[in-house]
């Protein structure tokens, strides 16, 4: 049996995140990696640091200790994630192998230089803009040197109406591949829920991702819509050749799409691996389900609880 | 069914309760009124008629109100977010062209029909001042309606505009023409400065700073007394001439080189057509920007900054790029501001003018370029026409100033629009890129 893609080609390694608010520990000490073509479930119960976790890969918040390291091409050599660590630089782009610590970026520098594109739990779309509007503005890093900062677009010139046109017709694509090509020119906040959560998914991808980070993608959509969302998902990790993480309480969405999941309760991991693995693991069924008080000092020593006095 | 009786009895109660508290409010402000007599002591005189014709007003308005809006609701969809349909643009096609031909007709027209004289004031206050007003309401949408940053201290900029032509004009002795872009660019510079400290702000909080940051400007205006001169301001400039030819009777003036007889108002239609073609290249660059990534992203900004980050924007250059060129506009708008007055001092430049042109902005509706324009028409014009209406005295006596409700009538029109509009005169957003339809047009 090979390593998993995880451990054999990371795209992203989490080392040793910690997220304080004051008091409050949020994320404690969680490591994990990303494999490079993998969906990445993160799951656990409500409060567990998932979002505060995703807030930090995006550059939402600095978080208090820990390391991020991303590549696009992946994680393939250790000494040069330790000697940029080492420096003050933010990310490292020599001989063409991109390497960034994403702690130290940000936001928009994530999303922009790195190629991290998230989603969020309460959708966040530009609401009175059309749907392709949407679409067009996650496109504007890629636009913004077309239209010559604003002044060939101003003077009308051709090379801006290409590179618009190129747009369009991307967008283009991806409201037919999410099933809302004549609802375009509607208002994006006037879709149904449903629609919106998917053309949030299409406008991140607009922005051409190596991962995409989805904060419940399939919160409060119905059987029959989960279902085509996981086939979305599944057509974005196999045709675009995007990395997913994503968080999720949908079980069957997790188990049908997730290559490994990463379990947190109460700020720390729980368990790490592929689906089989996961759904079997006691900690996992302790955390989500609860246990008997006799049952529980036995996961508290799986767990590992006892250092904590 | 049962809905006209109950509807006619509450609009009965509400108007009457509405009456009450109009009498409770103005019965210290309107019903006395306290005037120094022959002794020159405080002698307090009754003023009731005025008083019950408020009450009165109060009465009818609020039952009107009542009636239209119990109407049932189907009657008055307006949806929240309004785009407006790609087929609805080709019918208000000729709507662009045919307003500006009469912008363009209406100065001759007005000096054909009243003769040199009488079109002075309505082409000056009538035609240059709206249209000052527009040009600053169009740089003023770009920042409060495209991107979103209330800006209550839009009237700073306005007035960096205003004194750096003053300042400049004897510093440097350069033409309008030349001082012009000048201005408008150190209105930038200021706008892109106030711009650094706020950029973490946002709604309320910026607003309040922006408000602070316009006093800081007009206070310093009145205190720097060795480069201002305070209060008494600047004035003194070279007037308004017509690429070099100067408006002045004579055989060197505008008027003779072009075989015209002499008349004050020639320099207005030029000053008139100078705003013209400055407001509208503030229209032709909003309108142009809105379909370009910076445009589409000063919405996006409006609509969720935090997505916007998620998406790589840089929102610190977007926020400052809106700031900047809001500010651009205004300076240009000050320029011409001191080159039409002649004079410029601190008085011009309070929070009222910030006000008002933040109302023209909000009244035409956020991101309209029509509805803008529409609301600096009404606002403006509306209270300048106030002044004109003097058989109003023979209703309300010889004492009645018309002038003095103009700040009234702006409170009228911001209740109609919260009653009417809520989102402004023109509240439909056009989207800046569509799609042609499935299958393209039948």
């Amino acid at each position: 049996m090979t390593a998993p893609r995880w451990i054999a080609e990371p795209l992203l390694r989490v080392d040793r995140l910690t997220m304080r608010f004051g008091g409050l520990v949020a994320v404690n000490d969680v490591s994990f990696s990303v494999g490079r073509g993998d969906v990445t479930a993160l799951i656990g119960p409500n409060g567990a640091g998932k979002t505060t976790l995703f807030n930090c890969l995006t550059g939402f918040y600095k978080p208090t200790v820990g390391r991020i390291a991303f590549s696009q091409k992946g994680l393939q050599d250790d000494s040069r994630i330790e000697a940029l660590t080492a420096s003050s630089r933010r990310y490292s782009r020599d001989g063409g192998e991109d390497l960034f610590l994403l702690e130290r970026m940000p936001d928009y520098e994530i999303a922009r230089k790195a190629k991290v594109a998230r989603t969020f739990q309460n959708i966040r779309l530009f609401a009175g803009m059309s749907a392709l509007e949407n679409l067009i503005v996650a496109q504007h890093v890629a636009l913004t040197p077309a239209s010559g900062y604003g002044l060939f677009g101003l003077l009308g010139l051709p090379i801006y109406r290409r590179a618009e046109q190129a747009a369009v017709a991307k967008a283009q694509r991806w409201l037919e591949r999410i099933g809302l090509r004549d609802r375009a020119d509607d208002p994006a906040g006037a879709l149904p829920y449903g629609d919106q959560r998917r053309l949030e998914i299409a406008r991140a991808m607009c922005a051409e991702p190596s991962l995409l980070c989805l904060d419940e993608p399939a919160a409060g959509l119905n059987g029959h819509e989960s279902a085509e969302l996981a086939q979305l998902l599944r057509e974005i990790r196999d045709i675009d050749c995007a990395s997913i993480l994503l968080i999720e309480h949908d079980m069957s969405v997790v188990m049908a799409i997730s290559d490994h999941i990463v379990v947190l309760d109460y700020g720390q991991k729980i368990a790490d691996g592929a689906p089989e693995q996961v759904r079997e693991d006691p900690a996992v069924i302790a955390a989500y389900l609860g246990v008997e008080e006799a049952e529980a000092d036995a996961v508290e020593s799986a767990l590992g609880m006892e250092e904590q006095k | 069914m049962s809905a006209p009786q109950p509807l006619l009895s509450r609009a009965f109660k509400e108007a009457s309760l509405a009456a009450v508290i109009v009498g409770g409010l103005s019965y210290p402000i309107i019903a006395f009124r306290a005037e120094p007599d022959f002794n020159n002591a405080l002698a307090l005189t009754s003023r009731w008629p005025l008083f019950f014709i408020f009450c009165g007003l109060g009465f009818g308005l609020r039952f009107l109100l009542t009636l239209w809006s119990g109407r049932p609701k189907a009657a008055r969809g307006e949806a929240a977010l309004a785009l407006e349909k790609p087929g609805a643009t080709s019918k208000n096609r000729w709507l662009a062209p045919l307003g500006l031909a009469a912008l363009i007709a209406y100065p001759i027209v007005i000096l054909v029909v009243l003769g040199p004289q009488a079109a002075l004031k309505w082409v000056d206050t009538f035609g240059v001042q709206i249209l000052l007003y527009i040009l600053l309401g169009w740089g003023l949408n770009i920042a409060v309606g495209l991107a979103g940053l209330l800006d209550l201290g839009y009237a700073a900029f306005y007035a960096v505009g205003a004194y750096a032509y003053a300042l400049l004009v004897p510093l440097t002795g350069l033409s309008f023409w030349a001082l012009l872009p000048i201005c408008g660019l150190l209105a930038a510079f200021w706008g892109f400065c106030i711009g650094f400290p706020v950029l973490r702000l946002r709604g309320d909080y910026l607003a309040i700073v922006t408000l602070a940051f316009a006093e800081i400007v007009r206070i310093v205006l009145v205190n720097w007394d060795v480069v201002t001169h305070g209060e008494a301001g600047l004035f003194g400039f070279p007037p308004v001439t017509f690429f070099g030819l100067p408006f002045i009777p004579g055989p060197r003036g505008f008027a003779a080189h072009f075989g015209l007889p002499f008349a004050a108002v020639h320099k207005l239609i030029f000053l008139y057509f100078v705003v013209l073609a400055l407001a509208l290249l503030a229209n032709f660059v909003s309108i142009r920007l809105r379909r370009l990534p910076l445009g589409r992203a000063w919405e996006a900004l409006r609509e969720d900054e935090i997505a916007c980050r998620a998406l790589g924007l840089d929102t610190a250059n977007i926020k400052l790029t809106a700031f900047a060129l809001g500010a651009f506009f205004a300076g240009i708008a000050g320029c011409i501001f001191a080159l039409r007055q002649g004079v410029v001092s601190p008085s011009s430049f309070t929070f009222n003018e910030s006000a008002t042109i933040l109302a023209i902005v909000v009244l035409g509706g956020r991101g309209s370029q029509w509805g803008v324009a529409l609301a600096a028409v009404l606002i403006v014009g509306a209270s300048e026409l106030l002044r004109e209406l003097s058989f109003l005295k023979a209703i309300f006596g010889p004492d009645f100033d018309p002038a003095q409700y103009r700040m009234l009538l702006v409170g009228l029109a911001m209740v109609a629009m919260m009653n009417f509009r809520p989102r402004g005169i023109v509240s439909a957003r056009q989207p800046t890129i569509t799609l042609p339809p499935v299958g393209g047009r039948a």
